[in-house]
Formats: C-alpha cells, sequence, structure tokens
C-alpha cells in the first residue's frame, strides 16, 4: 500500500490530524478526509476558483496542493467564514442579501476569496470589487449580484466594527 | 392580511444552507464509497481490436474492470434514444461501454472500480486498448462532404432531414421586389456547469432495492431508465437528485452510460459505489451544442416588409443523437421570433460527426435560429438604409393579433402558437433603456475622438414550460408547517424560493412555514425534469392546484369546527378565521389534526385527535365517504402548448483600433416572462443566461482538430467569462401574463442567451462597418475581417 504520512494543521480553528499519502490533494483531504465538503472541486486544475481556501490567512487553489504540503498551517473555509456560533459571516450574509448565488457550487470559492480580500481592502470600489472576483469562475449569476456582494461585505464588515 | 410574497424580491431560502458549507452535491455524499474512473478512447474514431488489462491485475485497491464483453442482457443494447421523431430516420446511440468501435474521443471503453479515484485512475493507466483507427469526420464541411462515414449504415452522415413550409416560400421570394442571401456560421460550446456530473449507488440486498444519487435534471426518468436497463422493478428504484451545481441543459440527457454503469457496479458488487466526472471528462464525454452552417434567402418589400423566407441550415449532431432532433427543430421553429414571416420554409439536415455528441445547452437551439433570423433583419435594414429597430418594428406580430399561429408545428409536437407578448412595448423600452435614437450622436462624438464604438439590438421569442405535466403535492402538518414536493429537479434557480412563495401565497401561511421538496423520486414520483425554461410554469402551477385543494379541504374541516359556511373563512397567517370575527378562527395546525382521526396518542397534538378527544358523530365515519386522512393533496398541471416569453436586448461596444479588442461598453435587456413570482430570481437568471451570451459571441468555442481532438478540454483553454468580460447588465421587464395558465407565468430561464450572438454581431457590425456572419467572433478574427473588408473595398 501506498506510504502514508501525518499531516497537522488547524482548520477552522480545530487542530486536525490525520495520515494520508504523499498525493492525498489538500481538496480531497479536506473533504473526503475531514468531511468539510464546502469546499468544492470545479476543474482540478486551479482555474475556477472554487476550492479556495485561506492557507495562513491567504487564498490558495486546495486543488493544486498536496495536504502534505500544508503540515503545520493554518487553514480556513468556507465553514470556517460563518460566525462561532453558527450563524452567517459578513461575506455570507452579503451574498445571501444580495442574491449573490444561484446553484452554489463556486459559492464558497468566492466566499474565501473576498474574506481574505477584505482584510487587504476594506473599502473597495465597484471596479475593485470586480476586480477581486475576477479569478474566480461562476457560470450562473453573470456575476452582477456577486459584484454587489462584494460591497455589501464591505459594508456589513463596517457596521460590525462600528457596533 | 398575511403578507403575500408572489411577485416580491423575497431572499431565497436555500441560501444560508449553500452559502455555509452546508450545501449537499454529489460528492459530498458517499465519502466511504468505492470510485470509478473510465478508460475514453484517445481517437475520434477507432475499431476496439484489444482490452488488455492484464497490467492493472495487481494494482494495490482494484476491486474491478469491466468492459463491454462484461455487461449483460438489456444493459448491452444500445442506450435509449429518448425523444425518437419520424424525421429522424437514422438515430444512432451509443452502448454503455464501447462495443467493437469508438466514435468520439471520450467515448468511454473500460470501467475500473477500486478503494478511491485515485487508485481506479492507476489502474486505468495499465489498461492497454489496442485500436484501429478510422478517419474522422470533424465539421459540417466535412459531414456532408461525407467522404467518410461516422456509422457505417448511415448513408451522407445523415442523421434527421426535416422541412417545414407555411406558404411558398421560394415563390415568395421570387417575385419579391428585393432578395438578399446570408451564409451565416455558428461554433460550438457547451452548458459547462461548475459541477461536472456524478452517479452514487447503493444496494441494499436485504431489501433488493437499489438507491442512486445523480445529478441530473430528471430524476423520475433516470429511475425509470435505470429500471429498465437494470431489469429491476421500478418500485425498487430510488433516484435522489442532490444539491446539483448548474446544469445549463448538459443534464437532461439521461441516462448517461455512468447512470447505468455504476448503480449495476454496486448490485454486482454489492457495495457502494461512485463516480464524479472531472473536468476533462466533462469535455470529452458530456454533451456540447450550438454548431450550425446556415444559409438564408429572404424576399422583402420597399419597406423592409417580409415576403418570404427560406432557410437552409446543417446541424452538427455529434457521434450519437440520444436526445433526438430538438435542438435543430427548436432552431428552424423559433428562428422566426416576433416576426411575420410571409412565406417561411425551413429545411435541416442534422449530421453525425466523430466528436461530444450535441444536445440542448440553455437557449437550446434558438441562440442559432435568433442569429439567424437578426441578422437578416439587419441585411434588410443596412441594404433598404433604415434603421434597424424600425424595420423590426415594421415586421413585428402586433399584441392584438395575439394568439398568432404560426402554422408549425413545435418542439413539443403541438402548433406553433404564440399566446402573448406585446412586442412594439417591448421594443419602445428598450430603446429607451439604451439611448437607441440617440446613438448617432454618441458613435459620431467617439469617432471624433478616435474611438470607434457600435450599438446592436436583437428580438427574440421563447417557447416555454413544454408539457406534457408536472405535478406538485401540498400537506400541512400538524405542527403548522407545510411541505411540499415536485419532482423535477433544480440547479440553482431558486425552487425552494420560488414554489415556496405559490404555496404560501395560497394557503395563507408565512413564507418560512414552507419547506420545498424537488427531484427525489421518494417525495414524487411523476414528473418530467426541468428544461425548456418550464419548472415555475409546470410545477409552479401544479402546486397551486395542490394547494388550493389542501385549502378547500382546510376550509371545509374548519368550517365544521367554527360552524360556519366555509365560504365565509379565510386563512391569514396560518390561522382560519371567519372573515371579520377574527376572535372565531381556528389555526391550521388544529385543521390538520382534525383531518386525520387517530386511535393513538404520541404528543399533545395527536392527542386531540383521538376518539374520545373528538365530539365527533357517532353515526358518521371518522373519515367521511370521499375524503382521505390529512391535510395534504396532489396536483397537476399539463397545459394544451407551450407559453412564449420574449426579450429584447441591446448591446454597446468599442472596437480598439488597433488591436480589435472588443469591449462591452452597455448591455441593456427587456424581458417579459409574464408575471413574476419572484424578480429577484428572475433577474438573476437573466443576469446569467447574458454572461453565456458574452461568452457564446466574443470567447467560448470548443476547438477539434482536424483528427477529432479536442484541443481546449480545460479551463486553460476554453475560454469563460470571468467577471472582468461581463458587463454590468441593465434590465427592464414588462409583463403580459399568460393566458395558458392561472399564475400566467412564463419561463425565464434561458432568456438571458437567446440574443447574445445576435447582439452582438450587430453591434460589431454597427462599429466596423461592414456585416459580421460567423460567431464567436475573436479580437483576431475581427482583425482579419478588417483587413479582408479594406482589400475588399479598396478593389
Amino acid at each position: 500500500m501506498t506510504d502514508l504520512h501525518d499531516v497537522e494543521l488547524v482548520v477552522n480553528g480545530v487542530p486536525r490530524s490525520a495520515r494520508v499519502p504523499a498525493r492525498r490533494l489538500l481538496s480531497d483531504f479536506l473533504r473526503h478526509d475531514l468531511k468539510l465538503t464546502g469546499t468544492h472541486v470545479g476543474c482540478e486544475h486551479g482555474v475556477c476558483g472554487a476550492c479556495t481556501v485561506l492557507v495562513d490567512g491567504r487564498p490558495a487553489r486546495s486543488c493544486l496542493l498536496f495536504a502534505v504540503s500544508v503540515h503545520g498551517s493554518v487553514v480556513t473555509t468556507v465553514e470556517g467564514c460563518s460566525e462561532p456560533d453558527g450563524s452567517l459571516g459578513t461575506v455570507q450574509q452579503a451574498f445571501w442579501d444580495c442574491h449573490g448565488l444561484q446553484c452554489g457550487f463556486c459559492t464558497p470559492g468566492f466566499v474565501t476569496t473576498i474574506t481574505a480580500y477584505l482584510d487587504e481592502n476594506p473599502e473597495p470600489t465597484e471596479d475593485e470589487a470586480r476586480e477581486a472576483i475576477a479569478g474566480n469562475l461562476c457560470r450562473c449569476t453573470g456575476y452582477q449580484n456577486i459584484v454587489a456582494s462584494v460591497l455589501r461585505a464591505a459594508e456589513l464588515r463596517r457596521e460590525g466594527a462600528r457596533t | 392580511m398575511t403578507t403575500r410574497t408572489m411577485g416580491e424580491p423575497v431572499a431565497r431560502r436555500e441560501d444560508p444552507r449553500l452559502l455555509s458549507g452546508q450545501g449537499r452535491f454529489l460528492d459530498d455524499l458517499g465519502h466511504d464509497a468505492l470510485g470509478v474512473a473510465f478508460v475514453r478512447s484517445p481517437h475520434a474514431h477507432a475499431r476496439v481490436v484489444d482490452i488488455d488489462v492484464t497490467s492493472a491485475l495487481d494494482v494495490d485497491g482494484l476491486v474491478a474492470i469491466y468492459t463491454y464483453d462484461d455487461l449483460t442482457d438489456r444493459l448491452a443494447e444500445p442506450l435509449p434514444l429518448l425523444i425518437p421523431h419520424p424525421s429522424l430516420t437514422h438515430g444512432r446511440t451509443p452502448y454503455a461501454l464501447a462495443k467493437d468501435e469508438v466514435n468520439h474521443v471520450g467515448e468511454a471503453v473500460a470501467m475500473v472500480v477500486a478503494a478511491d479515484r485515485y487508485v481506479a485512475e492507476d489502474a486505468c493507466d495499465r489498461i492497454r486498448v489496442t485500436y484501429e483507427p478510422r478517419p474522422a469526420v470533424v465539421g459540417i464541411d466535412n459531414a456532408r462532404a461525407a467522404t467518410h462515414l461516422v456509422h457505417d449504415d448511415v448513408p451522407g452522415n445523415v442523421a434527421a432531414h426535416m422541412v417545414q413550409e407555411t406558404g411558398d416560400a421560394r415563390a415568395a421570394i421570387d417575385a419579391a421586389p428585393h432578395v438578399l442571401a446570408l451564409d451565416l456560421d455558428v461554433e460550438r460550446s457547451a452548458s459547462t456547469p461548475l459541477e461536472g456530473k456524478g452517479v452514487y449507488a447503493r444496494w441494499d440486498a436485504d431489501d433488493r432495492s437499489l438507491r442512486v444519487y445523480t445529478s441530473t435534471q430528471a430524476s423520475t426518468s433516470v429511475r425509470a431508465a435505470i429500471a429498465a436497463k437494470l431489469d429491476l422493478p421500478p418500485d425498487r428504484v430510488e433516484v435522489v437528485t442532490p444539491d446539483v451545481g448548474g446544469g445549463f441543459g448538459v443534464k437532461i440527457v439521461h441516462p448517461w452510460p455512468e447512470e447505468v454503469l455504476v448503480p449495476w457496479a454496486a448490485i454486482r458488487l454489492g457495495r457502494e459505489v461512485k463516480w464524479v466526472e472531472d473536468r476533462r471528462e466533462h469535455f470529452v464525454s458530456s454533451a456540447h451544442e450550438r454548431g450550425q452552417l446556415q444559409h438564408v434567402r429572404v424576399g422583402f418589400d420597399d419597406d423592409g416588409r417580409l415576403l418570404g423566407l427560406d432557410v437552409r441550415f446543417w446541424h452538427d449532431n455529434g457521434a450519437y443523437t440520444p436526445y433526438g432532433i430538438i435542438v435543430p427543430i427548436v432552431t428552424s421553429t423559433q428562428l422566426l421570433g416576433p416576426y411575420k414571416p410571409g412565406a417561411y420554409r425551413v429545411e435541416f439536415e442534422s449530421l453525425y460527426t466523430n466528436t461530444v455528441l450535441v444536445t440542448p445547452y440553455r437557449g437550446a437551439g434558438r441562440p442559432q435560429g435568433c442569429f439567424a433570423m437578426e441578422r437578416t433583419m439587419d441585411a434588410i435594414a443596412a441594404y433598404l438604409g433604415i434603421d434597424r429597430a424600425e424595420v423590426r418594428q415594421r415586421n413585428f406580430i402586433q399584441p392584438g393579433e395575439m394568439p398568432y399561429d404560426l402554422g408549425l408545428t413545435f418542439q413539443d409536437g403541438r402548433p406553433l402558437i404564440y399566446d402573448s407578448g406585446d412586442y412594439p412595448a417591448s421594443l419602445e423600452k428598450l430603446k429607451k433603456l439604451v439611448g437607441w435614437d440617440d446613438f448617432d450622436a454618441c458613435r459620431e462624438q467617439a469617432r471624433a475622438e478616435g474611438r470607434r464604438v457600435g450599438i446592436g439590438l436583437a428580438c427574440y421569442v421563447e417557447g416555454t414550460g413544454v408539457g406534457p405535466y408536472e405535478g406538485g403535492w401540498v400537506k400541512v402538518e400538524t405542527d403548522g408547517s407545510v411541505v411540499v414536493a415536485t419532482g423535477l429537479t433544480t440547479q440553482g434557480q431558486g425552487h425552494q424560493t420560488a414554489f415556496a412563495q405559490v404555496a404560501a401565497d395560497v394557503l395563507g401561511v408565512p413564507l418560512d412555514r414552507v419547506t420545498v421538496t424537488t427531484g427525489d423520486t421518494r417525495r414524487f414520483r411523476y414528473a418530467v425534469g426541468t428544461f425548456a425554461s418550464r419548472a415555475l410554469v409546470m410545477s409552479g402551477n401544479a402546486i397551486a392546484a395542490a394547494a388550493r385543494k389542501v385549502r378547500e379541504k382546510a376550509l371545509r374541516i374548519a368550517g365544521e369546527a367554527l360552524e360556519a359556511d366555509p365560504r365565509d373563512l379565510e386563512i391569514v397567517e396560518g390561522v382560519v378565521r371567519v372573515r371579520g370575527v377574527p376572535t372565531s378562527s381556528i389555526p391550521l395546525s388544529t385543521v390538520a389534526v382534525l383531518s386525520n382521526p387517530l386511535r393513538y396518542a404520541f404528543d399533545a397534538e395527536s392527542a386531540r385527535a383521538t376518539q374520545f378527544a373528538t365530539a365527533a358523530d357517532p353515526d358518521r365515519p371518522p373519515v367521511a365517504e370521499g375524503e382521505e386522512p390529512g391535510l395534504e393533496a396532489t396536483g397537476y398541471y399539463s397545459p394544451p402548448r407551450a407559453t412564449f416569453a420574449n426579450g429584447m436586448h441591446a448591446a454597446v461596444v468599442e472596437t480598439d483600433l488597433q488591436t480589435a479588442e472588443i469591449k462591452v461598453l452597455r448591455y441593456c435587456v427587456v424581458h417579459d416572462c409574464g408575471t413574476l413570482v419572484n424578480p429577484r430570481i428572475v433577474e438573476g437568471q437573466v443576469h446569467g443566461g447574458v454572461a453565456q451570451g458574452v461568452g457564446g459571441a466574443l470567447y467560448e468555442r470548443m476547438v477539434y482538430d482536424s483528427d477529432g481532438q479536442l484541443l481546449n478540454a480545460s479551463f486553460m483553454d476554453f475560454l469563460m467569462p470571468y467577471a472582468s468580460e461581463v458587463p454590468k447588465i441593465e434590465i427592464d421587464h414588462l409583463e403580459t401574463p399568460s393566458p395558458l395558465n392561472p399564475l400566467g407565468v412564463k419561463g425565464a430561464g434561458e432568456a438571458g442567451v437567446i440574443p447574445g450572438m445576435a447582439v452582438f454581431a450587430s453591434a460589431i457590425s454597427d462599429a466596423e462597418g461592414f456585416a459580421i456572419t460567423r460567431m464567436p467572433i475573436s479580437p483576431s478574427e475581427l482583425f482579419d475581417l478588417r483587413r479582408q473588408h479594406e482589400e475588399d473595398t479598396a478593389r
């Protein structure tokens, strides 16, 4: 049988460990070993962005990473973008407010991408919002309401910061 | 009054689950199932001489390898031809696994089942297939030339030949004052949902029952197909459609080979088995669309009014025809759009090529038809020097002429009769929205600035909500909540919200008390599927019918309890009350309890329905004759024919003088899908369609080489629009309710994509000053066309 390797990392604030083959993709590791199925795989070659997770706070395509290569990292998936009480996080709430999703398959990759982006740029213009999501594919929405969701999320963050 | 949600842009009920990573898509299920991978043909056309699995057998974790020779009984026969048609004289369908011959790159040759997908792919790599390549037929020209045949027993590569005519079009054209001819070309594209297909099967050997999860648009029909193919009693097969990551048509085809092979393997092995399509598999083994050559001859008078229209086109149906000739039939009928064609003749050939099969992709033949008609309208306008909007206006069917019989047979076998629409009003709205009449000044001003801009428009009519039927089931639970089920499936259209709005509105309950299930044969057994922009028209009206029955029953039972005439009762916020006497009331939850007389109590609610708790008349049966226990009902909707939505789009583009890059400056939509149940969802549907229209016009094409290799079978090379390629979309609605159904609704799902190619061709032609006849168009193609045009005009 294939050699197995220990992987230890923190996922959504929880230390996790598993023994996996060297070739186990991070996307498959999250989805099938840790059963965090919110991360979706749309193309397996890093183009569509559905599998985007945050590795040490930065967006990364989990279909292009091996699980063993993120040993010791801190990973955030779409499940980790919710509030601790399980309610929707600001980016998720913004998507709900703006009808930013239809089938919902690409959505987790947008949510993680935008979460990291707003940390960098909390007050994007509409053009900046469009640019921020231009590395992710969506086949349902025509992106109109995703752009709106980015702006709405920025607004919700500002409101949250005030309260 | 209960807060009415019909017509309101309420937020979607399904979203919180999907947003927080709690969706359940196909590959989110069955983590412990065996994995499947397929050995697929690398050749477009070849004899399969030998399959040697020897070196795969020692792969650790291998469970089974199957080839055609392992298939038995009906599974060894070709897959079904789903939609036969008299004109489809040479329909051909594939085998679940290739028998002797492969007809496109990607056709499945061997199936491997292993501990997981990784191991299954290891084994696939070690299977040696010996092929004897044969000449590949690629492209419509080669198919027509028929120097080589795709199927030896199909002469001329012609699967179908069909003619429809109303009046004598050729005579009308010959007699017309003006005649034009156009040759047009539309390339291949594909649905390309972000989630590919997938199948997960569980066999219960004790119960002798099969449960199959599949990412489909037609769960009840998949169930029937599996039962037939695997010779199982249909009652022992359940098909459940989980969350589906987009369909856009490709998932209406069924059964895909994998949909019968995976359950078959699960039964044989007594294990859970799952196959999840990867992206490359999706490109080379699912379905494509578009792909037509068209020749149009049109005769018209001095005002630009059509006198005769004669269209011939050649449709590339790929290697097989499991979905019949729906796409070219739709092209041939929906081509007419909102116009009176005078006499009309249309003739098409549907042709085999050694490429992936062609089945409906959002729009389903309409974008090609719209392209032909709208290019023709622009050609007439240019020829006569009349405004393009004006030519269209002069040819419109008028609102007073509805219902309008076009004298043709539509894709559902019914007469093509438009039921409603106000095309002049739609055009007025569009012209106003885009500023049509002021654009000459914009064009001139841009020119003065050294920029080249153009405006285009395109109109379409879309037959939506085709039959035969859908059903709905509605039940009020004893806690007052409402459960709804319908058989058709959901791929992101917001059915959990829109159908709940319909039921909540009829029953007078708050929206958040309603839960909707779709596409699960355990919950609703009769259905057709989600395609042809039909879900709201069909299931919406069926659910409304079921809810009305429930309401009637609730009022009857409440009337007895309140000693009131049911006609004096209303339901407000889930409470039945005497109109004008709010104190005389009974909650729907209690009515549900009363509707189901019980012997046994298991909670406080049910205790109220037991035999010693009620003051029922001891001389009458607890369930009255003709009644059934429970506050539930089933309803069906079956329309006489389709209802016709319509729309008109306008685009403003700028074409770069040096690089010929095409930039979309504005995109405007006027859309009429009848009564709006949820405007927010409708707008979302239009947005998505427009984005696919942008893709189809400017980016997306399947590039086959002459050997039948798909050169761009990845998202790196097949260009779909990102946010940076889709302009801001401006939308205005016109609502002309359909007279054909009680809700007055028409379909909206496909609308946005239909005029995409036509509107961009119109706008680019306007900017450049010569006609665009081929779609999609890339900057380099436009650059070449410019040079060609300059050479032609210099001569």
